[in-house]
């Protein structure tokens, strides 16, 4: 046991730490945001090419989410139940997103997606445009937030085993509904907090976007985008305003978070 | 209902669990899968679920192949070493469940699993999730489960493997007598010779995939095939080339033609029963078993010199694996 100096000390550097780093600049930002009052922080989140910011936001978000979300449970299953050769350059390549710069991802995306790319030229022979619009921007969010149900979901997984699943397999349950009513609830909260996660990182990526964007104020302009273009046009108030309803989703999905963890229990 | 294996062989990577495995289970018979860990007895059960596919070799149910049936179409319950309950599900929900995929009326439904409970002792506890129930009682509730969709075969994997001593013992004799009451065919895996004396009315002994012997407990116990039957059914010692039951091995105070002179090395007291452990003039160790009364009157003790002679032996070409 140390003794109560130590302990409080520790204690002091962590809660210090995390203020210095955390709390205070997210703090400030707030502070900030309401220096001149409520009034102009409200015109401010509501200015047009705001709100399409945050509707653009959610948009990417609920399509994205649920993207990862369906393919996260299906890889996590296919790591931990099946055996094959690459398996392990699977389980390496999907933590890739978390070892990859965004902005490398963003110029990645350019190559393949772009109107000299790959992929591009194919597509836009058929009309379609991935780089610089809503495809594009969907794409590179996607590729950010990749892992999280991944990583949730597979030691979940690899814990419940299989013999629930095979238990109603011999109650004449299909595969389909076996993994639906005794698989998928049995793993529920690993699904939820690595979707609470995703959302998380979806909701504030701002590197991979700002490339494949364009960056087309009021089109192609996420919350993170047009924070930073506010704050490079010395809008201040508008650039804290739009922080602020960044910090309050995220804020939104800690709760959730939090949520989980204590009925998870 | 029957059960017919023929040639059944399964490997893994380069593991053989099953090596041209035939055996037939008689309908209504309560047998036992007898044998180490790795001798193949789990991967049977699993190849007569359906849980997996042999690599060779075919599986008759009630005289119809059933080697591609799904193990969803094979009418089989299967009852897992940990439960595998649905830890989501009260446990009216689980026992019901597969009555709820048959699609059978609710009314249907609630009256047979109020049967189930009661069959399996398990009423007022309706309503409980898993994870309020202790290990017996979670067994039963799997077992209530499995015979809901009412199997031609009721299939159990080691179910007793992981719950304590008392209460494993209580569970046996629960099973031998359910089924007396239900009569499905039954067949269990263990790896503890006493279990599938105590409860089967077969045993069939497994070994490196294969099958050793099949047979009654009396019968595997007085008359086994090979030595590793014969020292995985029972305590066994040798004398030379000789197999020799413990308990046929009888101590005498005075030598007569056919004995040989062993020194007692250690006594250990058994309640009833006293275990001789006893080392030949050859130094060869052998083992006695003999009632307290016999011991008492011989008057045994630590390095004294005694007799010994077999009163049933038995020889095997092979040497004992065990």
């Amino acid at each position: 046991m140390p003794n109560r100096a130590s302990r409080l000390s520790l204690r002091f550097l962590a809660l210090g730490y995390l203020a210095a780093i955390l709390l205070v600049p997210v703090g400030a930002v707030i502070w900030r945001a309401f220096g001149d009052g409520m009034a102009p922080v409200w015109q401010a989140v509501t200015a047009p090419d705001a709100l399409r910011a945050f509707w653009l936001t959610l948009l990417i978000a609920a399509i994205a989410v649920p993207l990862n979300t369906l393919f996260g449970i299906a890889c996590a299953v296919v790591l931990v139940r099946q055996r094959f050769p690459g398996r392990r350059l699977l389980d390496t390549v999907i933590d890739l997103p978390f070892a990859i710069s965004p902005v490398v991802i963003g110029l990645a995306l350019i190559l393949v997606y772009g109107q000299a790319g790959w992929l591009g030229s194919w597509l836009a022979e058929r009309g379609i445009q991935v780089i610089f619009s809503l495809p594009g921007m969907v794409l590179a969010t996607v590729f950010v937030s990749l892992p999280y149900v991944v990583r949730e979901v597979a030691p979940v997984l690899r814990e419940v085993g299989t013999d629930q699943e095979e238990a109603a397999w011999t109650l004449g349950a299909s595969p389909l509904r076996a993994f639906l009513q005794v698989t998928l609830p049995a793993i529920r909260w690993g699904v939820a907090y690595g979707v609470v996660l995703t959302t998380a990182r979806a909701l504030g990526e701002f590197g991979a976007v700002t490339i494949v964007s364009g960056r087309l104020a009021g089109q192609t302009e996420t919350l993170t985008l047009y924070v930073e273009n506010r704050f490079e046009a010395f809008d201040l108030t508008g650039a804290y305003a739009a922080s602020l309803t960044l910090a309050v989703l995220a804020l939104l999905v800690l709760l959730a978070m939090t949520r989980l963890r204590k009925e998870g229990r | 209902m029957s059960i017919l294996v023929r040639d059944a062989t399964r490997r893994f990577g380069d593991f053989t669990a099953l090596d041209d495995v035939s055996v037939e289970i008689p309908s209504g018979s309560l047998t036992a899968l007898l044998g180490p860990s790795g001798s193949g007895k789990s991967t049977l059960l699993r190849v007569i679920a359906g849980l997996e596919r042999p690599d060779a070799g075919s599986v008759e149910i009630d005289g119809r192949d059933a080697t591609a049936l799904p193990p969803q179409r094979r009418g089989v319950g299967f009852v897992f070493q940990h439960y595998a309950a649905f830890k989501h599900m009260t446990v009216r929900e689980n026992i019901a469940f597969g009555l709820r995929v048959a699609r059978r009326p609710k009314a249907e439904i609630r009256a047979r699993v109020d049967e189930l409970l009661a069959l399996v002792q398990l009423p007022g506890l309706a309503d409980r999730y898993p994870a309020q129930l202790s290990g017996g009682q979670r067994q039963r509730m799997a077992l209530a489960r499995s015979l809901a969709v009412q199997p031609s075969v009721l299939l159990l994997d080691e179910p007793f493997g992981a719950l304590d001593a008392r209460v494993r013992k209580e569970l046996r004799a629960w099973l031998r007598h359910l089924h007396d009451e239900v009569h499905v065919t039954t067949v269990f895996v263990t790896h503890d010779q006493e279990e599938a004396m105590d409860v089967a009315d077969r045993i069939v002994v497994m070994h490196h995939g294969r099958i050793e012997q099949v047979g009654g407990p009396r019968d595997l116990y007085e008359h086994p095939a090979n030595a590793f039957v014969m020292g995985f059914v029972g305590p066994v010692t040798r004398l030379g080339e000789l197999f020799v039951r413990p308990h046929d091995l009888q101590v005498r105070l005075e030598p007569n033609g056919t004995t040989s002179e062993a020194m007692v090395e250690r006594l250990v007291h058994l309640g009833f029963e006293v275990r001789a452990e006893l080392v030949l003039h050859d130094g060869q160790r052998v083992q006695a078993q003999l009632s307290r009364e016999e011991a008492e009157e011989l008057e045994l003790a630590r390095g004294q010199i005694v007799f010994v002679r077999p009163s049933r032996t038995r020889r095997f070409a092979e040497a004992p694996t065990v």
